[in-house]
């Protein structure tokens, strides 16, 4: 049994037919082959498939594809404008808030979600608020770095 | 200092991939017509395979194949090895059962492998594993690595009485009972360091891809060290000669020494795409990792030191039992041996040391590194006794480390324990953190801690660590089963580009950065203009991965190697274009000049001139200019440092609160501080999760409780402070570039410095020690017997 989903895909409109268990997470990474969403858990917590839908960050693998028909999706590969890296991205080379990688698309998404929320978040509130976002090589303490340097950026810009 | 040289704080070439979500994980991979591999793993502990129904399973929508062990035995697929050997005391080599990658006949851990689905998608094979019908023979477990030992135990293995792999013992045990019936105070602990697991936050991975017209083979696997699984898998388990085996490691997301091994997917993977023709890809769920990914640490040890009346380290004995798991993983043994107990002096000029290890089996997922792989467990160890020394002897905790730490000018120090240390600095070290944490402030800021209901405490840990490994013939005189160098290439451009091919394997050491630096410095080419190119054992001549903090020390050597190689032969070129003698060609910057004199030719002329051989000493120099180097490191190296945890702890919940975290820690010298520093945030906060928050947890029953996120508490961005980090460089006498490595120091010297400040913050209530992780639970009931 299969079922048509249809949403725009970082700025696309685009469609499939998926069989109804399918994740959205699934969808991207394997229908669309947008796979700088990651999967890195199998129990909601890690954070690293966050992607925005209809301009919220949601983690994609506790989302059926089937929820996000209709709906406007924006996965890493999105964020970058015209070739230009977004100020969150590059605040996060900077800044050296990456390590292996594999945390960062879903790190970035949810980054610039907080930021969107409060533009000027202090250290506690970031902290806070990547709670839901797990990385196991960088110690964090660079990603609040970038964070708050993303943040002076997207503030400026 | 060169632009993006040696010491710059260079910001990382791989990180635009990374940024941008154009990672090429192995997940992120497919192979045209693959097939989706799901592995039927075992539910109990221990019982005997009685028979396996694949029929339903076979029959369902989508499914291709199932496997099962017996298949693969009767296909002639051998025992995943293990790569180092341990003696026992009695010289009699260790218990060393087979492993083989589907079970045949007996399960031994919960999630041990016994059969694989291959089907057209990853629902279908996932419905179908289901199907597969196991009548298991449900057998007594044990997983506690204490009560494995006793007499009565159920035994992992027939041939392993009292599940005991081996006993082996390093020091002298004659000159350490002697110092300890001279001693006037000996202090004992008896204490766990907690089975611990990696959770890089990218799930291994592999995909076996069988090439029938060619009949060759091509593994993409989530490794650390991607030569070392061609060798191992090609030779040992299916027959595959090296050059019929490629094995590409892609983008890896995070290692720990988790993914060193060589374990069974990957065997199964390929063996099975030559079985059907076709790709086969599997990718762990996480809550699979959990029972299938090598856990770490798991020991209880029982620990004495002898000291003098004024303090001096007179001897230490330490009898520690380690659990191996229910099979030797790849490099197990030499976790709780030669990377352990070697680094018993630690910091101190203790003279007398002994030390026995029983390495035990049983009904767990296999023990093997875990970064710092036996050195966290030997600082932790020591930090502790040395405290407890400290408030037994009335002692500062610093005066007593200072007392008996190595003087910095008694360089090279032969342990009592086998390793020489070449140099170090421990003093100012110490001195450093001390300042950084404003020691003698300590007093004041617990006296306001205490107005505001909360207990505060102040925790010092001095390590070591033996990192850099190793030289081969050392370590194959102590049972390593492989040599230990490091191989690179630098092969320069016709237009004058580099392209580095390296044996280490960066999974986000910020390889792809450093190594290029190094190679800016030394040519003058822009960093820019070099590619570091790493993980695929069909670009690289060999390679033995990164793990050990071994990238810099020996990989970084063997790229300097061929540098100096590379520079060698310019100064020939430069000499025939400038008709000048090549001892007189000085190379600097980019520009090769003839000593004395502003004649000079630039690097790319030289390059292209290699290429283009117009002009050119034919008859005594061959065209080109790449040149391989393979560097066998002289010695381990030793990092060290001090870190001190500073905390309060709220009496009334238990709950711990990291104030301050500082940490001096001398890498020799640093190439790249940004990175550096990026690694030490990292390994503070696994120390930190293993002092606070991680615990891997079996029932009575043998299943594992902790089998997922929810309850495997890795640490959280709000788990841990900012760290301030320092570092003091004494440079590695036996390397050129003076390094030291960095990787794993920062899990090694925090643990114990947390836990020294818990029971700093504790001891006024009577409490002495508190077990690892110091949850508010442990803490509140620790508080509670300690007051009734």
């Amino acid at each position: 049994m299969s079922v048509t989903v249809s949403l725009t895909l970082n700025g696309e409109a685009v469609s499939a037919d998926v069989d109804p268990r399918t994740l959205l997470v699934e969808l991207l990474r394997e229908h669309f082959s947008k796979t700088g969403t990651h999967v890195g858990c199998d129990t909601s917590q890690c954070g690293a498939c966050v992607i925005h839908v209809d301009g919220r960050s949601v983690k994609s693998c506790t989302m059926l594809a089937v929820q996000a028909d209709g709906a406007d999706v924006v996965t890493i590969e999105g964020l970058a404008a015209d070739g230009d890296l977004h100020p969150m991205q590059a605040a996060f080379r900077e800044h050296h808030g990456l390590q292996c990688g594999f945390c960062t698309p879903g790190m970035i998404m949810s980054a610039v979600d907080l930021v969107n929320r409060n533009p000027e978040p202090d250290d506690q509130e970031i902290r806070h608020w990547l709670e839901g976002n797990l990385c196991r090589c960088t110690g964090y303490q660079n990603i609040v770095r970038a964070v708050k340097a993303g943040a002076e950026a997207m503030r400026e810009s | 200092m060169t632009e993006n040289g040696i010491g710059a704080a260079v910001r990382r070439k791989e990180d635009y991939r990374f940024i941008t979500g154009a990672g090429r994980f192995t997940d992120d991979i497919n192979r045209p017509k693959q097939l989706y591999a799901q592995i039927i793993r075992s539910p109990l502990p221990h019982a005997a395979i009685k028979s396996i129904d694949t029929s339903a399973a076979a029959a369902a929508p989508g499914v291709v194949a199932v496997f099962t062990g017996q298949d693969m035995a009767d296909d002639g697929v051998g025992s995943l090895p293990c790569g180092w050997g341990i003696n026992s005391k009695d010289g009699s080599p260790m218990v060393e059962p087979g492993h083989a990658p589907l079970v045949v006949d007996r399960v031994r851990h919960v999630g041990d492998q016994v059969a694989v689905v291959l089907a057209e998608s990853r629902g279908a094979a996932r419905d179908a594993a289901e199907l597969v019908d196991v009548d298991y023979d449900d057998l007594p477990a044990v997983t506690n690595v204490a009560a494995a030992g006793k007499d009565g135990a159920p035994q992992v293995w027939d041939e392993a009485a009292n599940n005991i792999c081996f006993d082996w013992e390093i020091g002298d045990k004659d000159a350490t009972d002697q110092a300890f019936s001279a001693a006037e105070h000996v202090v004992s602990i008896d204490l766990v360091n907690n089975r611990l697991i990696a959770n890089a936050m990218e799930p291994r991975a592999a995909i076996g891809d069988y090439d029938t017209g060619n009949d060759e083979y091509t593994l993409y696997t989530t490794s650390q060290n991607p030569h070392v699984i061609r060798l191992l898998m090609g030779a040992y388990v299916l027959g595959i000669p090296e050059h019929k085996l490629r094995v590409i490691a892609p983008d890896v997301g995070g290692g720990f020494g988790s993914k060193i091994f060589h374990y069974a997917e990957e065997a199964i993977v390929t063996w099975a795409s030559r079985k059907v023709g076709r790709p086969v890809k599997w990718t762990a769920e996480r809550s699979e990792s959990f029972v299938s990914d090598a856990h770490g640490r798991d020991h209880v040890s029982h620990a004495e030191l002898a000291l003098s009346a004024d303090g001096d380290f007179l001897g230490l004995r330490v009898s520690t039992l380690a659990n191996l798991g229910a099979y030797l993983s790849t490099f197990g043994p030499s976790v709780p041996t030669y990377l352990y107990a070697t680094l018993l002096a630690g910091t101190y000029k203790t003279p007398a040391i002994y030390a026995e290890v029983k390495g035990t089996f049983t009904h767990t997922v296999p023990v093997d590194a875990y970064r710092g792989a036996g050195r966290p467990e030997a600082s932790y160890l020591l930090e502790r006794l040395v405290d407890r020394a400290a408030r037994q002897l009335g002692m500062a905790p610093t005066d007593l480390r200072r007392r008996n730490f190595i003087d910095k000018e008694s360089f090279p120090y032969q342990t009592p324990v086998a390793l020489e240390y070449d140099i170090g600095d421990y003093e100012t070290c110490l001195d450093t953190a001390l300042d950084m944490i404003d020691y003698p402030g300590f007093a004041e800021r617990k006296k306001a801690s205490a107005a505001d209901g909360k207990l505060r405490g102040i925790g010092i840990s001095t390590y070591i660590e033996a990192c850099g490994i190793a030289p081969s013939n050392v370590a194959g005189a102590l049972g390593a089963r492989a040599g230990l160098y490091e191989a690179g290439t630098i092969r320069v451009n016709p237009t004058g580009s580099v392209t580095v091919l390296t044996g280490s394997h960066s999974h986000g050491q910020g390889h792809e950065t450093t190594f290029a630096q190094l190679v800016t410095e030394a040519l003058g080419v822009d960093i820019d203009a070099i590619e570091v190119v790493h993980g695929d054992t069909g670009k690289i001549p060999f390679g033995m991965g990164t793990y050990g903090s071994r990238s810099l020390a020996v990989g970084g050597m063997a790229i300097m190697a061929a540098l100096e190689k590379i520079k060698d032969k310019s100064k020939k070129i430069a000499a025939h274009l400038l008709e000048a003698s090549a001892d007189d060609i000085e190379f600097e910057d980019g520009q090769l000049t003839v000593a004395g004199t502003d004649r000079s030719v630039a690097f790319g002329d030289v390059a292209l001139t290699a290429y283009v051989p117009h002009n050119y000493p034919l008859d005594e120099l061959e065209p080109g200019l790449e040149e391989t180097a393979f560097y066998d490191p002289k010695n381990f190296t030793f990092p060290a440092g001090c870190h001190i945890c500073e905390l309060e702890i709220d009496p009334e919940t238990g709950h711990i609160e990291l104030q301050r975290f500082v940490a001096a820690d001398d890498f020799g010298r640093v190439v790249n501080p940004m990175i550096v520093e990026g690694q030490v945030h990292g390994g503070l906060t696994q120390g930190i999760g293993q002092a606070l928050y991680e615990q891997c947890v079996y029932d009575d029953d043998g299943q594992l409780l902790t089998g997922s996120l929810l309850d495997y508490n890795l640490p959280k961005a709000d788990s841990v402070p900012d760290f301030e980090v320092a570092t003091h460089e004494t440079l590695c006498t036996h390397n050129a570039l003076g390094v030291k490595g960095a990787g794993e120091a920062g899990a090694i010297g925090s643990t114990p410095a947390v836990i020294n400040a818990v029971v700093d913050a504790l001891s006024e209530l009577g409490v002495d020690d508190i077990a690892l992780p110091a949850t508010p639970e442990r803490v509140w009931q620790a508080i509670q017997q300690a007051s009734a």
